[in-house]
């Protein structure tokens, strides 16, 4: 005899909408586990998203939230406004890296280091997917973009901007880490590392900051596990995994 | 305005708006600094404070102006206050917000352009108040107060008409307004319904379907019909024009000017009355919607018309669409940079009467 264990499910906070994303992209892994997070933390009915300009602008298709659209790269400041008026509901941004690391990147900045109480999720996928696989301030360098044929090249381009690093140097920043969901493991650090930088805002402690590195298959024209294996072997070693702030150790220390 | 009249003080414009957002319920201000506005902000960060509101000094327009955007959506009276280099920079969120129907209060106190200009008064943000200024096809309703008292009054009604219409309002001001000190007799309105926006505000999804407020929409049609909603609420903007006429009963000219340059018109025409010239004054004092009917029927009755405005001609096409098939009206310019004087519009009242 055996018995059916109902072990992996519909996320309560997620709506039926189809997803849009191409196959093999992360966003939906990463919208997996926000999902997750916001029913175990029972937050989805006290959310305000705020939606940024990018793949992910269709955010608020697919969760039962509350959900405005800033403008491109403005999600910072939006959120920044949300939570002022609203200091109760829980506020976080959603943001890629082109929104996030050129256009946005005064607004990420300032937000964090006013400690603004909100919690930004920031998929760094090294191009801008949205717009057909442009350059980022985050395209590694030698990396083929449609508007750097050749290879990102430091002279002309300068380097990958490592926003993790930059943002844990910040006073206002209660939690900063970056992940990768391109294997179980993974996910499960991501899973975590969202949970703490949400946990930086519930409990008034700071802004909360999770990189998640992501695969965008159409636009590095792989198959997704060969997105996923660049993920390990490229960005990684350049953009390391880990906790670069937790003022909640700190504290513990 | 009630009848109790309440204790008369000594204030600049700028502080009248600040003090006019504060009793209309202010919950949220943003902001960043430029001459000649900057008592608005100095004002609230410590008044809106002590009321228990929320002062953040932004890290640029760009950011101050979406700020503005969250706090909108959440549902709260919030406000923005600027000068014409830092409207062209909020005008990229002023477009959103028209877009996703949130109930803004934006300052603008004007000064001299193009680029950085100067920091006296200017109307030449006139276009890029009334035609929209950002992209897409938009209105904001703009008030353009002339007085300290009226600086005030219009704030407060600001508030009232962004929540009555979902849509952001401009006060247009310039650096003489926000400079000036009158006395102002600082009534204390009506609290805002606790329940206002309440059919539409962003809360937290509890115990009700989520909402999404968004200016993005792609499905097919849907613009479409977003854009023909917006049209009709433009058009339903009519019953708030206000204008004052100003001896234009028997008048042959109808001087058409608004704001301080409006009020500086007035002290002309006052004084070409007292020589017997038939002039008179129209100072719209709502720019948009622009008091087209009001002027329409005074050049069905035979006016002529002379514009008169501090920049190189703006306001004139709208007096012009307003009275066209009918009359024209004349135009003449106060070049921002200048300061203008009543002495210096009585030639072309003349000119124009003359003519
Ligand atoms: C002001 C403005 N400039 C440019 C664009 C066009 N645009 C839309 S999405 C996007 C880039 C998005 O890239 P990223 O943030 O990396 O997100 P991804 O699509 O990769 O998830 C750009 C440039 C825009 N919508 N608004
Ligand atoms: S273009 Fe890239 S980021 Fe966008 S949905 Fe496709 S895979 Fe994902």
């Amino acid at each position: 005899m055996y018995q059916e264990e109902l072990v992996f499910g519909h996320p309560a906070s997620m709506t039926d909408h189809y997803m849009h994303y191409c196959p093999g992209c992360h966003h939906g892994v990463a919208h997996r586990i926000l999902a997750e997070l916001l029913d175990e933390m029972g937050l989805a009915d006290q959310a305000i998203a705020v939606s940024s300009i990018g793949c992910s602008v269709f955010l608020y298709d697919y969760y039962k939230v509350d959900c405005v659209e800033a403008p491109h790269g403005r999600a910072p400041a939006a959120a920044t406004g949300v939570k002022r008026a609203r200091p109760d509901n829980f506020v976080f941004t959603y943001q890629g890296d082109g929104d996030l690391a050129s256009i946005g990147m005064a607004e990420i900045m300032h937000c964090a280091n006013r400690g603004e109480r909100v919690s930004t999720v920031f998929v760094n996928n090294t191009v801008y997917g949205m717009t057909g696989g442009q350059m980022a301030p985050t395209t590694m360098l030698g990396q083929k973009t449609t508007t750097c044929p050749g290879g990102r090249c430091q002279e002309r381009e300068g380097s990958p901007i490592r926003m993790t690093e930059l943002l844990s140097q910040l006073g206002g920043v209660a939690y900063a880490a970056r992940v990768a969901v391109n294997n179980v493991k993974n996910v499960k650090k991501a899973k975590e590392a969202m949970r703490k930088a949400f946990q930086a805002q519930l409990e008034d402690r700071g802004f909360g900051f999770v990189e998640i590195l992501a695969a965008c298959p159409t636009n590095w024209k792989m198959t997704p596990i060969e997105a996923n294996e660049r993920i390990a072997s490229e960005l990684i070693p350049y953009f390391p995994l880990g906790v670069f702030k937790d003022v909640s150790q700190e504290e513990a220390c | 305005m009630p009848d109790s009249s309440p204790a008369r003080i000594f204030i600049k414009g700028n502080e009248a708006i600040a003090l006019g957002a504060l009793n209309a319920g202010l919950k949220c201000y943003f902001g960043y600094p430029i001459t000649p506005q900057n008592e608005i902000p100095e004002y609230l960060s410590k008044e809106l404070v002590d009321r228990g509101g929320q002062f953040v000094q932004a890290e640029s327009e760009l950011a101050a102006a979406s700020m503005l955007l969250g706090a909108t959506a959440a549902g709260v009276r919030a406000m923005t206050s600027s000068s014409s280099p830092g409207i062209s920079l909020k005008q990229e969120a002023i477009s959103y917000m028209a877009g996703s129907e949130l109930p803004a209060v934006i300052v603008n106190m004007a000064r001299g352009g193009p680029g950085l200009g100067d920091i006296g008064p200017s109307q030449g943000d006139y276009f890029q108040a009334v035609k929209g200024g950002g992209h897409g096809d938009y209105k904001l309703l703009v008030l353009a107060p002339g007085t300290c008292q009226e600086a005030y009054d219009l704030t407060i009604k600001a508030f009232d008409l962004a929540f009555k219409y979902r849509n952001p309002v401009m006060i247009l001001g310039d650096a003489i307004l926000g400079q000036m000190k009158e006395s102002v007799s600082p009534w204390e309105p009506a609290q805002p319904d606790p329940d206002e926006g309440a059919s539409w505000r962003l809360t937290g999804a509890k115990g009700r379907k989520h909402r999404i407020l968004r200016s993005l929409l792609l499905e097919e049609g849907v613009l479409a019909a977003h854009n023909r909603h917006l049209q009709q609420k433009y058009k339903e903007m009519a019953q708030e024009i206000l204008i004052e006429l100003f001896e234009v009963d028997d008048a042959d000219l109808v001087v058409v000017g608004y704001g301080s340059i409006g009020r500086i018109a007035k002290s002309a025409v006052r004084k070409l009355r007292k020589e017997g010239l038939k002039v008179g004054l129209a100072r719209p004092v709502t720019l948009f919607p622009f008091p087209a009917q009001a002027l329409r029927d005074l050049a069905v009755q035979g006016k002529r018309f002379l514009t008169i405005e501090q920049n190189l001609g703006q306001m004139v096409e709208d007096v012009r669409l307003s009275i066209r098939g009918v009359a024209d009206s004349d135009q003449f310019s106060v070049y921002p940079g200048d300061l203008p004087s009543p002495e210096e519009f009585e030639d072309p009242i003349r000119n124009s009467l003359g003519g």
